[in-house]
């Protein structure tokens, strides 16, 4: 509790850096990367940033120091030349674009290995700490380099404030913004100097591999919390921002433990999260919801039965057996009876000595969902012009899925008839 | 003959990984290969604390379920999250990775591996970790004993499967007419390209393994149209790339890998330039008179 009370008064001056350097870098990184994530070009910037590493090394071998600003520009120069080449291969050839992705990202990527050896066996003093922008450093970060990662943050952020509605509309409909005359090549190449800028910071706090991360799981996870553009940038700032002040303070507490892999591991916990537990886009909740209604439809269905055991003997409320009942329709024996009890709690079913029997609420829910599927029955045959004897499959389905409105229209549409196609008559309530 | 190990250890991996990646870039699965080969890497760290020890089964087994595990996961999340897949891929794969390497950090003191290894490998060691039976007879290096055993296993696999890989590669549909599981096949390329990928690492590294995987492949699929040509030429490059790498490495004082890499990178861009049907100079030349009759017309 100490430790983390220490951590946020921010008193050490190396936890300023590397807290402010983590978060800054987190954010621009997550809202540039929203704007990939929704063209769908996620990987794109893993390529860029395998990619920067030749550059970074020729920058070195020319001007001979670790000048940063020498190693940005030729980090810079080189991840963007990977992106005009991908682009280059996909247009003019049969190579598809995740082909190319793996392809260049992998060869830049071996060019610089090959760069970086050469340079190391040189023997050259000065090249030690190049390698930080292969693993990351941090932890390491000191106050020069948060003043670059806040200069570039603070372009990038610009930047997306003032295209906003331009990168909007090309990160979801290209063609819409190309048919009214955007300028949409001209933006795309924003983006993509946004994304290198983006990928050539983060990458000496977290490393090549990780910088990926970086950039497409803070969008993937607010995509599942919300289909606003807005909504979805702040909660990707946020959660990034969130798994770096925790990246750093996991690497504060425990020295050893390296920044960038923890604030990677923090932020895919929060997207697994979202995609398990997010109210209505989480894999549990479409779970539930389509337990639910596969429940309603198996229950709509036991009603029907009954309504239709009543309709062929004239009685509605005679009590049915539950052989009757399985007979009646194939329903594996354990859904039957679990339909059954939870058809009595909800009181349109009552259960005597031998079997079962409708309430008044059980008939006229059945008698609804009859009258519903010959309802639409007859809508398919008279509108339609569908042979009746093909019919009945669509409207199994959709007599659990028709609304009052959608009833009344139809009723109206098809002037309350007396019977469907199969001169089955059609129960209206009384 | 150390050079001769190294040439031979290094054209093992090119093959496997090559006749793999044919059936990857046509499967437009290339990525998944890339995430795989970094997503081992908690596999590998895990089954290293379980056996103690680099070179062993534990190891092959527990990368090959944690790369079949990663598709799983990326399928999973695609398809019932209804997660965009290069998302998808994204997500999967760098959490894995970070995981592997928090794992290497907590337990430093007993695991013999780095992150440096793992991406870019050491080829230049392999003559030097030599099998010496216990009366002494030097069998020469080890890892040429276990890329030897990837590289037939792959073949085989190849070989045994080809009817069923090539069905679910190009007519998924037909497949699925005639009985053939596309899932089954799709789990057991996945596991292959795991194996291949952990026996590699060590020697080659993740991203030279990414580029063996896709490159050759690439480039054959400019040079053919026919599958079984395109899997000869790929075994032809991966050999290519395996000599020139190490001369190019030899004479740079460099990672003999990184320099796979960019030969087979340059291997691809003169492809890409001449390749007589799919190059983009040729190309052209067969489309100009096309364009010049209509003009006339």
């Amino acid at each position: 509790m100490n430790d983390l009370l220490q951590f946020l008064s921010f008193e050490d001056p190396n936890t300023r850096y590397v807290v402010t350097g983590t978060v800054l870098l987190a954010i621009s990184s997550a809202i540039v990367g929203s704007f990939t994530f929704l063209k769908k070009k996620a990987l794109v910037g893993d390529a860029v940033a395998h990619s920067v590493l030749p550059g970074v090394c020729l920058a070195f071998m020319l001007s001979g120091n670790k000048n940063p600003v020498y190693l940005v520009v030729g980090a810079f120069l080189t991840g963007w030349i990977s992106l005009v080449i991908i682009d280059q291969i996909v247009a003019r050839s049969r190579i598809k674009e995740d082909t190319a992705i793996g392809l260049i990202l992998s060869v830049f990527f071996g060019f610089g290995i090959m760069l970086l050896t050469k340079i190391q066996h040189s023997g050259n003093a000065a090249q030690s700490g190049l390698d930080s922008f292969l693993f990351g450093k941090a932890a390491a970060l000191v106050g020069t380099d948060v003043i670059v990662f806040s200069t570039i943050s603070i372009i990038l952020l610009v930047v997306v404030f003032i295209f906003f509605k331009e990168l909007t509309l090309i990160a979801f409909d290209e063609d819409f913004a190309k048919s009214i005359g955007f300028p949409v090549r001209r933006l795309e190449l924003v983006l993509t100097t946004l994304t290198v800028m983006a990928v050539v910071i983060g990458i000496q706090a977290v490393g090549v591999v990780l910088m990926a991360a970086m950039l497409i799981t803070p969008a993937a996870a607010a995509r599942f919390w919300t289909d606003k553009l807005r909504v979805m940038l702040l909660l990707a700032a946020i959660f990034g921002a969130f798994a770096g002040i925790c990246g750093a303070y996991v690497s504060y507490t425990a020295p050893a433990m390296p920044t960038g892999p923890w604030i990677v591991m923090i932020i895919s916990i929060i997207a697994m999260f979202s995609f398990f537990f997010a109210p209505n886009k989480g894999i549990v909740y479409k779970m539930v919801r389509q337990r639910r209604i596969r429940k309603k439809i198996r229950d709509e269905n036991i009603l029907k039965m009954f309504y239709q055991l009543g309709e062929a003997d004239g009685d509605f409320f005679k009590t049915r057996t539950t052989d009757t009942l399985s007979q009646l329709r194939e329903l594996a024996s354990g859904q039957l009876s679990a339909g059954l009890s939870r058809l009595r709690r909800h009181g349109y079913l009552k259960s005597g000595t031998d079997g079962w029997q409708l309430t008044i609420e059980g008939k006229n829910k059945g008698q609804r969902t009859i009258k519903l599927h010959r309802l639409w029955e007859l809508y398919l045959t008279q509108y339609l012009r569908i042979a009746p004897d093909h019919v009945h499959d669509d409207a199994e389905t959709i007599e659990h899925i028709i609304t009052p409105e959608l009833e009344a229209k139809l009723e109206k549409l098809l002037e309350y008839p007396d019977v469907d196609p199969h001169m089955s008559k059609i129960p209206y309530e009384s | 003959m150390n050079e001769l190990y190294i040439i031979a250890a290094g054209s093992m991996v090119a093959v496997s990984c090559g006749l793999l990646g044919c059936y990857l870039i046509l499967r437009k699965m290339a990525m998944v290969g890339d995430a795989i080969s970094h997503a081992v890497l908690p596999g590998i760290v895990i089954a290293f604390l379980v056996s103690g020890n680099r070179d062993s089964v534990t190891m092959l087994i527990g990368a090959g379920l944690i790369g079949v595990f990663t598709t799983f996961l990326i399928e999973f999340l695609h398809k019932k999250g209804n997660l965009q897949s290069d998302a998808s891929i994204g997500v999967t794969f760098t959490w894995l990775f970070a995981l592997g390497v928090i794992l290497i950090s907590v337990y430093a003191g007993q695991v013999d591996l780095d992150q440096e290894c793992v991406l870019y490998g050491e080829i230049a060691y392999v003559p030097l970790d030599l099998w010496i039976l216990a009366d002494g007879t030097n069998m020469g290096p080890r890892t040429l004993y276990v890329l030897s055993f990837v590289l037939v296993g792959v073949v085989a696999f190849i070989i045994i499967g080809y009817k069923e890989l090539f069905l679910t590669t190009f007519d998924p549909a037909y497949a699925a007419a005639i009985g053939i599981s596309a899932t089954l096949w799709h789990y057991l390329l996945m596991g292959a390209v795991s194996f291949t990928t952990v026996a590699a690492f060590e020697s080659v590294g993740a991203i030279l393994v990414v580029a063996l995987l896709i490159a050759p492949a690439a480039t054959a699929y400019l040079l053919t149209d026919d599958f079984q040509v395109m899997l000869i030429i790929t075994v032809v490059l991966g050999i290519i790339i395996s000599v020139m790498g190490y001369y190019l490495a030899a004479s740079l004082d460099a990672s003999i890998a990184g320099a796979m890499s960019t030969v087979a990178g340059l291997l691809f861009a003169l492809a890409f330039l001449f390749s007589p049907s799919h190059g983009i100079i040729f190309k052209r030349k067969i489309h100009e008179p096309d364009t010049a009759d209509v003009n006339t017309i």
